[in-house]
């Protein structure tokens, strides 16, 4: 599931390379982020037979640490010094892919009777907090995507300024408007912040809460 | 839920937000939140919903928009069963995640950025 204002336009090229046989859809409006509480990606839940959650959204990364890998291979020598030192940084967020994978096919194998299966009190419980601040910068997020879509581009960076000031934990409102700007993300005049900022500011161990399995 | 007026229609206001006017108030699944005074049988009035429910209602004057964020006060979750979506595929073709009932379903939330 993309979460991408850019819609088909942004998200149609990675589906493609991809080559993905699984259902693969594009979330243009992050109704996600309303429904569920996605704040960031990869994010995901897991579904049951019967459409119950039975675990809330939460860190998912495959089984495979592909930054690591791209840093262990070498980058080119013309990569961008800013695309540098963002994956020098990404490279300090713990992830544990192999451990989420293995959790995922115990699930797969024993359903319900499965450790990482929880109920539905337990998924409710887990899922993020809600306050009336992030609900109202639920709806400046909004706002700022309508904006946008109408062409109306420095209101649209109004609200998703403030919506970024409400829920500063949220990333999916940051870096969807950081990239409207700067497929990289770094710092513009439209923003007082930036991913690479935020991320030392915050500290990489905080960017990705490791699932609790 | 973005507007341009306050008043909206019932059938349009359950859709987007999943609360329906009853003459109990306010009603979701198996939960109704009392409004004050008489609700009617015309269209609902955002604030007053909104009010009762803890739903953020803010809005751009300059530009006559307002939003409508979802229920607020406890969890992004307020129950475990996933919510009925249509969204579509990257040929545009509509795809309802209740077309995958009877399987197990990992959904993973991804972006181009």
């Amino acid at each position: 599931m993309a979460l991408d204002l850019g819609g088909v336009e942004a998200a149609a090229p990675w589906i493609d390379a991809a080559q993905a046989e699984h259902p693969s859809l594009i979330d243009e409006g992050h109704l996600l982020d309303e429904l569920l509480g996605i704040h960031n990606v990869p994010m995901a839940v897991w579904i049951d037979e019967r459409g119950m959650l039975v675990r809330p959204p939460e860190v998912a990364h495959p089984g495979r640490a592909v930054l690591a890998e791209l840093l262990a291979a070498g980058l080119p020598e013309d990569t961008p010094p800013l695309l540098v030192e963002t994956l020098a940084e990404a490279a300090k967020i713990r992830i544990e892919p192999q451990r989420y994978v293995r959790a995922l096919r115990d699930w797969v194998e024993h359903g319900p009777a499965s450790a990482f299966a929880l109920g539905p009190d337990e998924v409710v419980t887990r899922s993020r907090p809600r306050p009336l601040r992030a609900s109202q910068a639920a709806a400046h997020f909004e706002l700022g995507q309508h904006l946008h879509r109408h062409g109306d581009f420095e209101g649209a960076r109004e609200h998703f300024r403030t919506a970024h000031r409400l829920d500063p934990a949220n990333w999916t409102y940051k870096r969807q408007a950081w990239s409207l700007e700067d497929p990289l993300q770094g710092p513009t005049e439209h923003y007082d912040s930036d991913w690479l900022s935020d991320v030392r500011a915050s500290g990489p161990e905080n960017y990705y809460p490791l699932p609790d399995l | 839920m973005v507007l341009r007026d306050l008043q909206v229609e019932r059938e349009a206001f359950a859709a987007r937000t999943g609360w329906e006017l009853k003459p109990e108030g306010a009603c979701r699944d198996d939960r109704c939140i009392p409004l004050p005074g008489d609700v009617g049988e015309g269209p609902v009035d955002v604030r007053l919903v909104a009010d009762a429910v803890g739903m953020a209602l803010v809005g751009d004057e300059a530009r006559g928009l307002w939003a409508l964020g979802p229920e607020s006060g406890g969890r992004a979750l307020t129950h475990a069963r996933m919510p009925d979506l249509e969204l579509p595929d990257r040929h545009g073709r509509s795809f309802s995640l209740r077309s995958l009932r009877g399987t197990k379903v990992v959904m993973v939330a991804w972006a181009s950025w």
